[in-house]
């Protein structure tokens, strides 16, 4: 394996276990993020993505949920084997996250200061006051304006934006942060907002060296931040590659979908609901063995509804699972 | 802020006035004659005459309602029937009684309250929740004068642990010095090193203490439940998890303190209807508060004393309903930065 | 500040869909509290409706010679008084009084608070700022000072106690539908109606009321344990039931002498209420739990 993978998820098999039925919210995902990249997962909600970033840092409700297989590696360590005081040194201190709604993320009656000195205090013996200074010290390195002041201050005195960049201060609130786990980091931003923030986050990953993991189900943010990108679908990755491998030489028909379903046109921004693909997500109790995203796609044939697709690979990065895929080069020289 | 507050005092005047207006007309048209009660069944003709002269009950109902307005206003209550004493006098002996006896209550329901409300929320859908839910709901519906008698059949005439009623022994002979015993008797305890009167408040507070409290226990710890896991499904909650912050501390420190905010208000309120709820819990335990003093003084038809004590209780209850809103903005940022 | 909270919680009622009746049904077999509540509340009406049937002995007979018996003399379940009366019939004949008056007294308080609230939320204007005035300062005498005070001027009888714990309760059926009314009225359906001519009244009664029916259901369900709690507390005080009659709140006043010889005389009638109570505040929570739809899933 490679020296420097950072984190490394094999195998993963994620289930839960409610009254009515189990649902399989992952199944056989595999995924690699090296120091420094950043690597999207994609997909529409309920398909496993965040799931998936939950498992990592041990905040799966268990029950109802269980992993059921497969293995997490951190810097190397098997963190399904960690204990809570293992993964608590996991969270906060190597991996930070972030999340959707930066209006309901932060504690309303604590100061945005206060806050974020307390995840310092938590993991690094310091006094309050030095952990308060370095709080200050991350809201301005996140760009955030008069950081004294905004440290004394409530979350609701902060605009959306400004609340995000102090989420993405916390997430970093540790000597050695290696991994940002972003769980939709910009969906309840407006437009130049997101933009801004995305912006940042780069900027933080090239400054700091820390790898994302972004969760995401827009492939506009991907293209704008991500170094490579999976495409999940129902619990089962679909499409992996690099960003350039996955836009311009996209072979599952669902990776197709997710591009056209994201036209120039800012009306399609953020809605969560493909509109370019008809019909809707399988029941994930339900399924056995067959292609997912058989009912909604155009290519099925019958062997999709008895078999999931093989994995093909085409490049080092670039793999995916269809019996029927898309191939744009072969279209253009046939159309030609 | 400052003007929040101050709105929320100048909307009690009008509140108050309501209370005493409607307190003079209930007295006013109730029956019976106060004068004949006063005066005993063989009084005659012309002594009634000449006391309901004395008394201004001759005049007209709006005059007798404006004179009735200025002397309450003075806290002027004029005297008690029964007595012959001050009404305002016999309030001031009684009331700390009540009080005394409302804040135990309240300082056990709280504590106990949340505790409960916190585990059973961690502990949700367990053997410990399901059991705690159906003691508070029991709490709820339970007649506390009942409870006060078993209490005491139990642990005062079965087991003797504790007095039947009353605050304190009665050879325990003292003079009061701020009417709350329990503090009286820590006064004599530093200034005299006799711990017999402490003791002795102590253990005649403890079981009407308990059945007083027994309905706002419960019911705080129903509020405190159902807030705590609501803000345990918070985002922030999530938040500070995925920061490592150890589970105790999340929930001790960043979920408590937003679930507190909407018990502080029924701790409040629960408070202010100890205050008129004491009656029967007083009338039990031979408890010499306000609620008994008012409950003899509605069976005697005592009615400076009745209009006296529900004014009073009342004016109570709302002051306690407004400090309460206040304090309420006070804790959470979000009213008092605004 | 309470007012707050349950202007909320009733916007929030009366913005669902009425579900069919059937299915709330359903949902409520399902709500194991609930059920818990109906089974006791129906065992309660079941032994007022055939109290004379299933009483053992006359309530108000007395049997000199037995008197103060322990449990399970002579055919006395739950023993006898001080006067030699079966305790088991009492309480049986008690259920009839305590049923009787927690519905009717919830009824006071239901018709006129309905009543009040449609139409103050309904015309608004000065009518309206007046009935809120009103109950801002009933609000404001503690609830139990409330029914003693009311009973104390109307004169101490069963009759008056419920008028007292009906007036009592009035006020937050008059909040809570004028609340759904002025949340409703506006609505396009109403306007709607409004257009055809439909008039006032029936707008009132017959298209606004019914959607805000499911807070009221709960909100009466509970009135009704603690109009039973009410009427034991004030029987108890002398001012409600006066004897023999068989009310539960005057067997536990007229019990205080016995605390130390006759437990049985103590504990029953006050277990009785207890259960009673109980009941009806089962039933209403899971009520609410299945029609609050902030509770669903």
């Amino acid at each position: 394996m490679n020296e420097n993978v950072l984190l490394s998820i094999e195998n993963l098999h994620v289930s839960f276990y409610t009254l009515r039925g189990v649902v399989r919210a992952v199944r056989g995902l595999n995924l690699q993020i090296r120091t420094g990249e950043t690597v999207a997962l994609v997909g529409e909600s309920g398909c496993g993505k965040s799931v998936s970033a939950h498992a990592v840092t041990g905040l799966l409700p268990v029950p109802p949920a269980k992993i059921e297989e497969g293995k997490i590696f951190f810097d190397g360590q098997d963190v399904l084997q960690f204990n809570e005081k293992q993964m608590r040194g996991l969270r906060g201190v190597r991996v930070g996250m972030i999340f959707q709604e930066p209006m309901t993320s932060l504690n309303p009656v604590f100061k945005i200061g206060d806050q974020i000195a307390d995840v310092f205090r938590v993991h690094h013996r310091i006094g309050k006051q030095k952990a308060f200074q370095m709080a200050v010290d991350l809201l301005d390195k996140v760009k955030i304006p008069e950081p004294e002041r905004r440290a004394r201050e409530y979350p609701f005195q902060l605009s959306g934006g400004m609340r995000q960049r102090a989420m993405i201060a916390m997430a970093l609130a540790s000597p050695k942060p290696g991994l940002i786990i972003a769980d939709e980091p910009t969906t309840a931003l407006d437009v130049t907002i997101q933009a801004q923030i995305l912006h940042l986050l780069k900027e933080l990953q090239k400054d700091i060296g820390v790898a994302v993991l972004l969760i995401t189900h827009d492939m506009g943010v991907v293209a704008q931040v991500a170094d490579r990108a999976t495409v999940m679908y129902a619990g089962r990755a679909v499409e992996q590659g690099t960003v350039e491998e996955v836009f311009s030489d996209y072979r599952h028909p669902y990776t197709h979908g997710l591009l056209h379903s994201l036209p120039g046109n800012p009306e399609y921004r953020g809605a969560k609901r493909l509109i370019a693909i008809p019909g809707t997500v399988p029941d994930l109790r339900s399924l056995g063995n067959e292609c997912p995203f058989a009912n909604r796609c155009s290519h099925v044939k019958d062997r999709c509804w008895h078999e999931f697709p093989e994995e093909t690979t085409l490049t080092a990065e670039h793999r995916f699972w269809c019996w029927y895929p898309t191939n744009l080069k072969a279209e253009d020289a046939h159309e030609r | 802020m400052a003007r929040y507050i101050l709105q929320r005092l100048l909307l009690l005047i009008p509140t108050l006035l309501g209370v005493l207006t409607i307190v003079f007309f209930m007295t006013a048209l109730s029956p019976g004659d106060p004068a004949r009660v006063m005066l005993g069944e063989r009084a005659n003709a012309q002594q009634l005459e000449q006391l309901r002269e004395d008394l201004g009950l001759n005049k007209p109902l709006g005059e007798q309602y404006l004179i009735y307005l200025k002397r309450t206003l003075r806290l002027d209550f004029g005297r008690s029937i029964r007595t012959g004493r001050s009404v305002m006098e016999e309030i001031r002996e009684h009331f700390p009684a009540t009080i005394e006896l409302a804040l135990v209550s309240m300082f056990l329901a709280t504590f106990f309250g949340i505790v409960i409300g916190v585990l059973s929320a961690v502990k949700q859908n367990t053997w410990l929740d399901y059991s705690a839910m159906i003691g508070a709901l029991t709490g709820v519906s339970m007649p506390v004068f009942w409870l006060g008698l078993v209490l005491i059949m139990i642990f005062s005439v079965g087991l003797g642990w504790f007095p039947t009623g009353g605050r304190m022994e009665v050879r325990l002979f003292f003079e009061p010095i701020t009417r709350f015993y329990l503090l009286d008797s820590l006064i004599i305890l530093i200034r005299d090193g006799d711990p017999a009167y402490l003791k002795s408040s102590l253990q005649h507070i403890i079981l009407p203490a308990v059945a007083l409290g027994t309905i706002p226990i419960a019911i705080i710890a129903r509020t405190t439940r159902s807030s705590m896991l609501e803000t345990l499904r918070q985002d922030y909650v999530k938040t500070a998890r995925a920061a490592g912050i150890h589970e105790r501390r999340v929930i001790f420190r960043y979920a408590l303190k937003n679930a507190l905010l909407p018990v502080v208000t029924v701790i409040g309120l629960q408070f202010g209807l100890l205050l008129a709820g004491a009656i029967l819990t007083e009338t039990i335990f031979a408890w010499p508060g306000i609620g008994r003093w008012i409950y003899s003084a509605i069976t005697a038809r005592d009615y400076p004393a009745v209009q006296a004590g529900v004014i009073i209780v009342s004016a109570f209850f709302v002051g306690i309903n407004v400090v309460v809103d206040i304090l309420y903005s006070v804790i959470n940022p979000k009213i008092r930065l605004r | 500040m309470t007012a707050d909270s349950s202007e909320r919680q009733n916007n929030n009622e009366t913005i669902q869909e009425p579900s069919p009746l059937r299915e709330t049904w359903l949902r409520l077999l399902k709500n194991k509290a609930a059920v818990a509540g109906l089974i006791i509340i129906t065992l309660f009406l079941l032994l007022a409706i055939f109290a004379p049937l299933v009483s053992p002995h006359d309530p108000i007979a007395q049997d000199i010679e037995f008197r103060k018996s322990p449990p399970f003399t002579r055919g006395y379940i739950l023993g006898t008084d001080e006067l030699g009366r079966d305790i088991l019939s009492r309480l049986i004949y008690g259920a009839r009084l305590s049923m009787t008056i927690g519905v009717i007294s919830v009824g006071i308080a239901m018709i006129g608070g309905v009543a009040v609230g449609t139409i103050s939320g309904y015309y608004g204007g000065w009518f309206d700022k007046i009935v809120m005035r009103i109950i801002d300062i009933m609000l404001a005498f503690p609830y139990v000072l409330l029914t003693i005070v009311i009973v104390a001027v109307l004169g101490p009888n069963l009759t008056n106690a419920m008028i007292a714990i009906g007036i009592s309760q009035m006020p937050r059926y008059v909040r809570l539908v004028r609340a759904s009314v002025l949340a409703e009225k506006e609505s396009d359906y109403i306007l709607a109606e409004r257009s055809i001519g439909t008039g006032d009244f029936e707008l009132m009664f017959g298209s606004i009321l019914p959607n805000s029916l499911a807070p009221i259901i709960v909100q009466s369900t509970l009135g009704v344990g603690e109009a039973i709690l009410s009427s034991a507390a004030l029987s108890f005080l002398g001012l409600g039931a006066q004897p023999p009659i068989p009310e539960w709140g005057l067997m536990i006043a007229s019990s205080r002498e016995f605390v130390t010889n006759a437990w049985w005389i103590v504990t029953f009638p006050g277990l009785a209420t207890l259960l009673a109570v109980l009941g009806f505040n089962l039933f209403g929570d899971g009520l609410r739990d299945v029609l609050d739809p902030r509770l669903k899933e």
